[in-house]
């Protein structure tokens, strides 16, 4: 036995020096790939390489026009994101945004659209109260479209606090307490437009979803009817809104005692509750801010259509929170940041325009999603795991 | 002596550079109960995953039965008969003791289906094996921490284990619990099973091992029968240093000026017309048994639970509409027996920590923006101060500290808010002698600069190692008072079971000395 032994040591000592030789050989190129994968950057860093891949095999996604569309397609999204970023932090959920998109949408335009056809509206509930041939409330009134804005805003703080409210006084789950909201003002947009669009939106509304304040133009600028394609506009208003909008949530979220808060909320309530949080009046106020964020998104949303829209598709909703959480939010609350969001919508977008030249069905093209989100939900879980291990060291 | 069971041959594990386990070289044999202490982060965690095969070790071997032994999964170890019964169960609470104990084989029928019945029978055989009389399909969920922890030394029977590793199993057992474990452990041991024991409680690792190893940053100190230690012994290997006491002396007396008077509190059920007072500089210790009403009257002061009569006075001034908040205005601070699920943001960097409580105090107006500078310098003031041990507080999380780090955390937070009172909660709890005296010594001073401090336990050698006095809790009622002069260990404990009906009929009551045993654990 002795003899085996005296054997076998100096080999397994040799395979051991060996295997800690190799892995000082590879750990330049892993300690990048560790520091890559922890870094705050990684989701843009994947949204370029995709981009730059994908333009490769499809060279119109880098066409001018392909880009407008892409960037017009950000902002909105970018605008309910974030409100959701806000309640996935805490530990919650919202599922009632599309829902305050399409009330709030109706609600605008209940008040400044400029004429409504009796035809499509005679058997909405509120013909000849709020709906008439001349349109809507303050219909032709110069503050019409600012008043249109401020009660979308209102309403969709409004519905928030309701979640908010609900969820903290009477300890409902916050999926159930949303999805009961979703249903019911989903149907109430429904009911009180007879699911028809309303058209007739005022032009100054339309320039907020959708209008330039900068634009390079490609072609000749003199040509009265230059081609939408040679227009690469650069700062709108739906830009200059939903950027806007991510400044602020970014500060209040990293430099203010509410963001603080709120992580404490989200990743652990009790213990914020025993430390002096007042965590109640924190969810509620994160449940409006996600409202307005939301109608905030629908002003982009209608403006850029130039209609009040009872509906949104419904897989918006996931469009929404897959964005938060490629970005690197949990939805176990706790985690999260905008400039991560900010990336995750940008991947989204470019992902779905991705898909949409490459001409697939409208079934492959969920399902890809649902994968991405899977992968990116999986790949947080690996650069958590990692970022813990560099904190042991 | 026989071939021992397991032998581990100067075995080491560095994690990142920094070595866990440095060269250790230790044997249990079969029936034999080896007790393992140190400080946390002393290596014990990192030896016994290595046994496990929880991870690879780096250099060193292990020989079970004399055979080379090189687990590469937890599964690995199981198969060799090694079973581990973690601090943190890991049962499925939803599920029965019966599925528990089969959920890795279900045995089946010819039918494929699986075998309910053998399935009860072996459970039964099993259950009776470790002393306990339930219903094989209870669900996990509606049995005590004491009887599950009983449910996975039956799985590791199930499973054959002829090594069974317990780490810090009576930290969430009651007195009588740990008895019964004991009880099991010896009858274990009679049947040749070889047992790893890690606990903080020194007493109970005397009275129960054969042989005890002390490791100390990664290195075994010492490795000898058990009478040849005692406590102060053992003390000194942990630590590397002689603690003359484990207790700091109180130097300074309290004043006469009250800072809190309760009067008359009940809460139906819970407890009943408390009466209690604080003074400043006096460190106030809360004795009762688990259930007593001890933690409920704290979370009642605090304003967590709500009572129904009586008043609460600080300073003179009476109280109400009580709340976490307002208590943290009126200067009171709250350490939760709880640390993980209520007093620390576990994922959340240190610095932050800290912040917690006092967060508005950093705050400018009007948007409340932190100034996050004096946040962090004003942390870090407190880390100092307590002598945490830790990273960089900014960056590193709350969850990668000790146990006794932890807690300091916990107290610097409220120290920040600066408190008049202080309200603790089992504040040694889970943490290793060293901590512990740094804790005592937090305790001492905080009642020196004039604070008012009342310090819950079921440790009474402690209370009476900290304490100007002590009141005894038993079935929601103060039932008795003693201070520093009158510390009596036997006549605190007779106050505290002064309700003998209070123990459950059939059940034998325990003696005064498995009482003064247990209550130390």
């Amino acid at each position: 036995m002795a003899i085996v032994q005296d054997k076998l040591s100096p080999d397994s000592a040799f395979a051991l020096t060996n295997k800690a030789k190799r892995s000082d050989r590879f750990s330049g190129g892993i300690g990048m790939l560790r520091r890559l994968l922890v870094s705050d950057y990684f989701v843009l860093y994947l949204t370029l390489l995709f981009f730059l891949v994908a333009s490769i095999f499809y060279p119109t996604l880098s066409n001018p026009a392909s880009i407008t569309n892409q960037i017009q397609n950000f902002w909105p999204l970018l605008a309910v994101a974030i409100g959701q970023t806000f309640v996935l932090i805490i530990g919650g959920i919202d599922l009632s945004v599309i829902a305050v998109m399409g009330i709030t949408s109706v609600a605008g335009a209940l008040v400044m659209a400029e004429n409504l056809d009796p035809a499509f509206f005679d058997k909405s509930p509120v013909w000849g109260s709020l709906m008439t041939e001349a349109g809507g409330v303050l219909a032709g009134n110069p503050l019409a479209v600012p008043a249109a804005v401020l009660t979308m805003l209102l309403i969709g703080t409004f519905i928030g606090w309701l979640n908010g409210v609900a969820i903290t006084r009477f300890n409902l789950a916050p999926f159930m307490v949303t999805l009961v909201t979703s249903t019911f003002f989903a149907a109430l947009a429904l009911w009180l437009t007879q699911s028809r669009n309303i058209s007739g939106i005022p032009e100054a509304y339309v320039t907020l979803g959708k209008g330039d304040i900068v634009s390079i133009y490609l072609g000749a600028k003199l040509t009265p009817d230059i081609a939408r394609r040679d227009i690469l506009p650069f700062i709108t208003y739906p830009f200059m809104i939903a950027a806007g909008l991510a400044v602020v949530a970014q500060f209040l979220l990293s430099r203010t005692v509410f963001g603080r808060r709120m992580f404490s909320i989200g990743t652990n309530r009790k213990a914020a509750e025993v430390s002096g949080v007042p965590t109640q009046s924190v969810i509620i106020r994160v449940y409006m801010f996600c409202g307005f964020c939301a109608a905030m998104a629908s002003v982009l949303y209608s403006g850029r259509l130039e209609i009040g829209q009872p509906s949104f598709p419904n897989n918006l909703l996931l469009d929404i929170i897959g964005a938060a959480v490629i970005g690197g939010t949990s939805l176990f609350g706790g985690k999260g940041s905008i400039r991560g969001t900010f990336f995750g919508v940008a991947f989204f977008v470019l992902l779905l325009n991705i898909l949409n030249a490459m001409r697939l069905s409208p079934f492959i093209i969920d399902a890809v999603k649902g994968a991405f989100i899977l992968v990116a939900a999986l790949l947080d879980i690996i650069r958590t795991r990692v970022a813990n291990q560099e904190q042991r060291v | 002596m026989t071939t021992p069971l397991l032998q581990i041959n100067a075995l080491s594990k560095a994690f990142f550079g920094i070595s866990a386990v440095k060269s250790v070289t230790l044997a249990v044999h079969p029936g034999e109960i080896l007790g393992l202490i140190g400080q946390n982060g002393a290596g014990k965690s990192t030896l016994m995953n290595l046994i496990g095969g929880v991870v690879p070790a780096d250099s060193g071997e292990m020989l079970l039965k004399g055979k080379p032994y090189t687990p590469r999964t937890p599964a690995d170890a199981n198969k060799n008969g090694i079973a581990f019964i973690h601090q943190e169960l890991n049962l499925f609470t939803n599920l029965s003791i019966a599925e528990n104990i089969f959920i890795d084989a279900f045995p089946r029928t010819r039918w494929g289906m699986i075998d309910r019945v053998t399935i009860k029978n072996k459970t039964r055989d099993l259950l009776q094996a470790v002393g306990l009389e339930i219903a094989p399909e209870t669900q996990i969920e509606r049995i005590s921490p004491g009887e599950r922890q009983l449910v996975e030394i039956a799985r590791a029977l199930y499973q054959d284990a002829e090594l069974i590793i317990f780490d810090e199993p009576t930290t969430s057992l009651t007195a009588r619990e740990t008895e019964r474990l004991f009880a099991i452990m010896r009858q274990l041991k009679e049947q040749g099973k070889a047992i790893i024991y890690i606990s903080h409680i020194l007493n109970d690792i005397l009275k129960l091992s054969d042989s005890l190893a002390v490791m100390r940053d990664g290195q075994l100190m010492a490795h000898e029968p058990t009478a040849a230690f005692d406590v102060n012994r053992m003390i000194a290997l942990m630590v590397g240093r002689s603690i003359e006491q484990l207790y700091p002396p109180r130097s300074t007396p309290p004043s006469t000026e009250l800072v809190l008077d309760i009067h008359g509190v009940s809460a139906a059920g819970i407890v009943e017309n408390i009466h209690l007072q604080l003074h400043k500089g006096e460190v106030l210790g809360l004795f009762g048994l688990m259930g007593s009403g001890r933690t409920e009257l704290a979370r009642m002061i605090f304003g967590l639970d709500p009572f129904e009569v009586g008043d609460i006075r600080v300073e003179g001034v009476a109280l109400n509409n009580l709340s976490p908040q307002s208590s943290i205005r009126n200067r009171i601070a709250f350490v939760t027996e709880n640390r993980r699920e209520e007093g620390l943001l576990m994922n959340i960097d240190i610095a932050n920590n800290i912040g917690l409580v006092a967060l508005p105090e950093f705050a400018r107006t009007p948007l409340l923006v932190i100034d996050r500078r004096e946040l962090l310098d004003n942390a870090q003031h407190m880390a100092n101060t307590l002598q945490l041990k830790s990273g960089n507080i900014a960056l590193q999380n709350a969850k990668a500290l000790s146990g006794g780090n932890q807690q300091k955390v916990v107290i610097a937070k409220w120290l920040l808010s600066r408190p008049a009172i202080f309200i603790m909660d089992e504040p040694t709890r889970g943490i290793d002698v060293g901590a512990k005296y740094e804790i005592y010594a937090i305790i001492n001073q905080l009642a020196a600069e004039g604070s008012g401090v009342l310090i819950i336990s079921s440790e009474l050698d402690e209370l009476i190692g900290i304490c100007d006095r002590i009141l005894v809790m038993s079935r929601g009622e103060i039932y008795g008072q003693f201070g520093r002069n009158e510390f009596n260990e036997e006549r605190i404990l007779r106050a505290a079971f002064r309700e003998t009906a209070a123990i459950p009929t059939g059940e034998k009551l325990p003696t005064l000395d498995e009482m003064a045993e247990g209550s130390a654990s």
